[in-house]
């Protein structure tokens, strides 16, 4: 641990509940509480999961220009984004490279908040603001509120039922990637009906002072705290990418497969390059696959064909919910199609796995 | 604190005399182990009849963070497997010291355990990690 590693507003509630504390992203967070990651995950299946995700970013921009900015660099229309919604979409380099994965948030006609992954915000802001400053400025203005507000994933089925017994405004009838504005024992939050889980939940920002209060109510109304490792075996068996894994600045959203977050028919950083990748096709694409019993594939084990390296894995896990193992890897293109089967090397033990659509994992509906 | 009744390797391995048959030891990894690993999914083991030597790689252990090499904490030759690992590798979370035993194996000298940490030395040395 660094000394300027940084600590999120709940360090010393994490170090209270017996966290085990490992760096993250510049930050001191909890890699899973004494339950173990397997409970923390069926908790989040099952019931409810409360996760400190305040060491990922929170990033206003306003201004005239502000939706002019987002939509030159963001793959997602943000003009087209009523009020009122949110929307997941990718931050690219001129090589349509992925700098990061964002959720944004309309707030107002000319007011965003904007989600950065922990260890990518300094490298967002870095570059948001050499754009400002080309092209955007007088008329955008970022503001990063990080360090002075945290930030309470609740996720899970029971979420639903739970949330209306806990905030002043009935939150359950808000749709999927919306937000709205209520209070919790006092506390205001800012609530958006998104996550990394795969499961149905909330999102909330809340002032730094306020978020020992939320995370003490949720947890004592049955919520059961989850660290980083069950978030990663949940958002793998959703088949949600984690940058530094599955994408990364050498690595486009059509390799990975997030076409659809991409909008052709505007112009922003990179789109020249996405477009030809989209329709010249592009060499390697993400896959998932599984194979059978408890040994993971870990990220860097290489994925073969007839005794030819054709892949990587870039993520793997034991999936508790499936009760299979399962990866995510990229491959040549030839090698994508559902059922394929694939040799893995496991530290020199050969196991066959089956290329799968993603995600593992879909939520059953609520009846 | 661990069971006085057996000795420890620096690699988290715990090993006693067999009362069943002479020669014989049953082995496994310590409780702090366990702790350290998480939820452990996996066990790659020897074979019955493999020959082990003494802190050389017989094996890994899978939890849903990590992997790890498992050390033989004697030179021996294996005469049984924990089966029940296989489907229940939880149990080395829950009983690492009895239920949770990974191999037994016959030595040529059974005194050889003896050179190894005591419990309170253990202890000692997972203390200051």
């Amino acid at each position: 641990m660094t000394s300027d590693t940084l600590r999120t507003g709940l360090y010393d509630t994490h170090i209270f509940l017996g966290g085990r504390m490992v760096e993250f992203g510049g930050w001191d967070m909890p890699m899973q509480y004494p339950a173990g990651i397997l409970a923390e995950v069926k908790a989040v299946r099952t019931a409810t999961g409360v996760f400190d995700v305040s060491h990922m970013g929170r990033l206003y921009l306003s201004g005239p220009k502000a939706t002019e900015f987002l939509d030159w660099v963001l793959t997602g229309s943000v003009s087209s984004l009523r009020v009122g919604r949110a929307r997941y979409c990718l931050i690219c380099n001129e090589k349509g490279g992925v700098i990061d994965d964002t959720i944004f948030y309309r707030l107002a006609e000319d007011r965003y908040l904007l989600i950065p992954n922990a260890g990518n915000r300094l490298a967002v802001v870095a570059w948001f603001q050499s754009w400002i400053d080309e092209k955007f400025s007088p008329g955008c203005a970022m503001d990063d509120v990080t360090t002075t507000t945290g930030l309470i994933a609740f996720q899970g089925p029971a979420t639903i039922d739970m949330i209306d017994k806990l905030a002043d405004t009935p939150l359950s009838e808000m749709r999927p990637f919306s937000w709205a504005e209520s209070v919790i024992q006092g506390a205001p939050i800012f609530v958006g009906r998104t996550g990394y889980t795969g499961e149905d939940g909330f999102e909330m920002l809340v002032q730094g002072d306020d978020v020992v209060k939320v995370w003490s109510v949720l947890t004592a109304s049955g919520a059961v705290p989850c660290g980083l490792g069950a978030r990663d075996v949940l958002r793998l068996e959703a088949g949600l990418p984690l940058h530094g894994h599955e994408i990364d600045e050498q690595t486009t959203p059509i390799e990975a497969g997030l076409d659809r977050f991409v909008r052709t028919d505007k112009e922003f950083v990179g789109s020249d390059v996405l477009k030809s990748h989209q329709e010249s096709g592009v060499q390697r694409k993400l896959v998932g696959f599984t194979l059978p019993g408890r040994s993971a594939p870990r990220a860097g084990y290489t994925l073969s064909h007839g005794g030819e390296a054709v892949g990587a894995v870039t993520s793997g896990s034991y999936s508790p919910t499936l009760d299979t193992s399962i990866g995510m890897g990229y491959v040549l293109g030839r090698y994508v199609e559902s059922g394929t089967t694939l040799d893995l090397d496991i530290r020199g033990r050969t196991v066959p796995v089956t290329v799968t659509e993603l995600p593992f994992y879909t939520r059953p509906r609520r009846p | 604190m661990s069971p006085d009744d057996r000795r420890y390797t620096n690699e988290h391995e715990w090993v006693m005399a067999d009362s069943a048959a002479p020669s014989s030891v049953v082995a496994g990894i310590t409780d702090y182990a366990q702790d350290e690993l998480g939820d452990i999914v996996f066990f790659e083991l020897p074979k019955v009849g493999d020959t082990v030597t003494h802190l050389v790689k017989m094996g890994e252990v899978e939890s849903v963070k990590a992997v790890s090499d498992l050390f033989s904490p004697v030179d021996g030759v294996v005469t049984e497997i924990n089966e029940k690992l296989l489907d229940h590798p939880e149990l080395v979370n829950s009983d690492p010291f009895g239920d949770g035993w990974l191999i037994k194996a016959t030595v040529t000298e059974i005194t050889a355990i003896d050179g190894l940490m005591s419990a309170a030395d253990y202890d000692t040395f997972t203390a200051g990690i």
